[in-house]
């Protein structure tokens, strides 16, 4: 079996993100950028299974700006066999909508034909949550989102899902779209002799017109903000002080 | 903080700094108090392959040059911790590399590159005998065809204790038969496990920075002829290859400290409110640190030039002298600005400051002091009188 694994290039979750001066985005220019920690998690999973003898092949996909290659080479550092990267923009503070995502990996399922697809459940620079969900309805796969375990066997994959209140089982149907969540695994750092291998790993390049699909936007950014600043707080000297702050400050109670 | 460093090598930084990550500042502050090696850190390195770099891929390392090697240095001392527990394998490899035979490095390279063997201690300097190298009085005197007998005392051989090979510089032809003082040197690559107790003794000098360093006494060592690196009296000049691999490797550890000091210090001037502003919107406390990042910065270009030279094959010697001497005092500017930055609490252990301050004065006298890089530029490229 083949393994899909979509990576995207974030924001590296180490920096301090900054408002763009006109509210349009944020500052990308110049900002360290790597793969979204889920996605990691993602890639670690498909390789436990190739570890394992259940996986064939893993397959390591981006969909994004030229630079996402350095992204699938760190896939492939970590050991993942080969890359296919989706050039859809050629500017850092496009993103590429889930719709648009969802419509190119299902042309690369397509194309590869592997029996499972696994993701991260969100990338962390917009938290969209979305993309694994549509591509399994569009390819009509089932779909096991926000795992936290997972057994593959035979036809079948047992997934212990990460919900409001708790954890559920869910046995799906293979092929299936599974998106991972945070407590999955501990990616591994990828090793010197592996950088240098993944050097050499293959690495595909394609367009959105290879696969036909328009990548043009949907949705309109109409503001971003920075979060507002936390006031500092107030020690009241009693609870009836207290209660008439809630009650004629605040206005909570 | 952005650097002038070149993106090349980010691939290779992201993954040492994830790996470092794993191995946050209390653990260099336990094995820096305790005075202990640290073991797991090391092995850690190793494992992932990164103390192989510059091994060759068919003796199963990953075939890197120095400014690859350079890198992990730096990393790991940008991270917080000390490189001096493990740089001796990266320009000990060299000797072996460039001068051992195809049965030495059959037989070490690849165990060396698995982690089976340390290659981290190298013996040359003596009580006696410092930069004058070629004055140095251990001997190794031929017994038979087989054998050679070694007698002296040599002095600060780092890492002997976690080692499990040492590359020795020892007099093969007394000076006076000689015709160049240079000649007449050999190196030899010891296994430690044999000559320990056995004609070695190792005496454990305590010391500043808690680095494992040794005094080690040779009497009437008897060890095998095949441990002879490359020609019996040309040890002098395969010694100098490591020498120049060390002085580029040393100026990237600086560097990585320099980067170390200025990150926590401007961290600590913003946060560290004073008069109801942050100190650091003083001129006088972040002039200090500025300056010192711009040396940094100076600094880490000579080091990558010293390290591309050495990586063409081309003459290096002036360059990595002058990337040791900039970075080191780069280094120290910044360790200074810091810890005046810090104010008391930089004598406080829990901030690092005292202990990395401590590390990086080290490189103001070893492994050559820079009074003797500026009598080697003075001498050696500028044509001056030779000073001493």
């Amino acid at each position: 079996m083949k393994v899909l694994v979509p990576v995207k290039r974030v924001i590296d979750y180490n920096v301090k993100v900054r408002v763009k001066g006109d509210g349009s985005g944020v500052d990308l220019a110049n900002v360290k950028m790597s793969m979204n920690p889920f996605d990691e998690i993602a890639c670690e999973a498909a390789i436990r299974m190739k570890e394992s003898g259940a996986v064939e092949e893993v397959i390591a996909v981006s969909i994004g700006v030229k630079q996402a290659q350095e992204t699938l080479r760190t896939a492939l550092a970590m050991g993942c066999d080969r890359a296919i990267l989706i050039v859809a923009t050629d500017d850092v503070h496009t993103d590429i909508e889930p719709l648009a995502v969802a419509k190119l990996l299902k042309a690369v399922v397509d194309a590869e034909e592997p029996g499972l697809v696994i993701c991260g459940k969100q990338a962390i620079d917009n938290d969209m949550n979305a993309t694994g969900q549509m591509l399994s309805a569009l390819l009509g796969w089932s779909q096991a989102t926000f795992a936290s375990k997972i057994d593959i066997d035979g036809d079948h994959a047992t997934v212990k899902r990460e919900v409001d209140g708790g954890m559920q089982s869910i046995k799906v149907k293979m092929p299936a779209v599974i998106s991972v969540d945070l407590r999955l695994n501990e990616p591994r750092y990828a090793s010197l002799p592996n950088i240098m291998k993944a050097k050499k790993k293959p690495l595909d390049e394609k367009t959105p017109e290879d696969y036909g699909v328009d990548v043009s936007p949907r949705l309109e950014v109409v503001k971003t903000a920075e979060p507002p600043e936390r006031d500092a707080g107030i020690i009241v000297k009693s609870v009836d002080e207290l209660l008439d702050k809630l009650k004629n400050e605040a206005g909570v109670i | 903080m952005k650097t002038s460093a070149p993106a090349d090598h980010d691939d290779l930084r992201d993954a040492l700094r994830a790996l470092c990550a794993d191995f946050p500042a209390a653990y260099h502050r336990r094995h820096g108090a305790d005075e202990t090696y640290p073991e797991e850190f090391i092995d850690a390195l190793t494992k992932a392959g990164w103390m192989a770099a510059m091994i060759p891929a068919e003796f199963g390392g990953s075939g890197l040059g120095l400014t690859e090697a350079s890198i992990v240095m730096e990393e790991i001392n940008r991270a917080g911790g000390n490189a001096g527990h493990c740089h001796g394998q990266m320009y000990n490899m060299s000797t072996l590399l460039r001068h051992g035979s195809e049965a030495q490095k059959k037989s070490y390279l690849p165990k060396v590159a698995s982690g089976e063997l340390r290659l981290q201690s190298m013996a040359v300097t003596e009580p006696t005998t410092g930069t004058d190298t070629t004055k140095l009085k251990t001997t190794a005197v031929k017994k038979g065809n087989d054998r050679y007998v070694i007698n002296g005392q040599k002095v600060w051989i780092s890492r002997v204790q976690h080692s499990d090979l040492m590359i020795l510089l020892a007099r093969t032809t007394p000076l006076s038969e000689v015709k160049r003082k240079s000649e007449g040197l050999s190196v030899f690559l010891l296994e430690l496990a044999q000559v320990v107790g056995k004609g070695m003794e190792v005496k454990p000098i305590a010391n500043m920075v808690g680095h494992e360093t040794n005094e080690l006494f040779f009497d009437d060592l008897e060890i095998p002829a095949e441990t002879l690196i490359g020609e019996e009296g040309q040890g002098f000049r395969y010694i100098l290859d490591g020498l120049n691999a060390e002085r580029a490797l040393i100026a990237a550890e600086c560097i990585g400290d320099g980067y170390w000091f200025v990150e926590k210090a401007s961290r600590y001037a913003n946060e560290r409110q004073v008069f109801g502003r942050p100190i650091g919107q003083n001129q006088g406390i972040q002039f200090p640190i500025a300056r010192a990042f711009v040396n940094v910065e100076a600094a880490n270009l000579m080091r990558f030039e010293a390290c591309r030279r050495f990586d063409a094959g081309e003459p290096a010697g002036a360059q990595a002298n002058m990337a040791k001497l900039l970075a080191a005092d780069a280094s120290w500017e910044a360790a200074n600005a810091c810890l005046q930055t810090f104010g008391g609490f930089g004598f406080a252990e829990e901030y690092d400051v005292e202990r990395k301050f401590r590390e990086t004065r080290l490189y103001q006298v070893a492994p050559i002091s820079t009074n003797l890089i500026l009598s080697y530029v003075a001498e050696h490229i500028l044509d001056m009188p030779r000073s001493f």
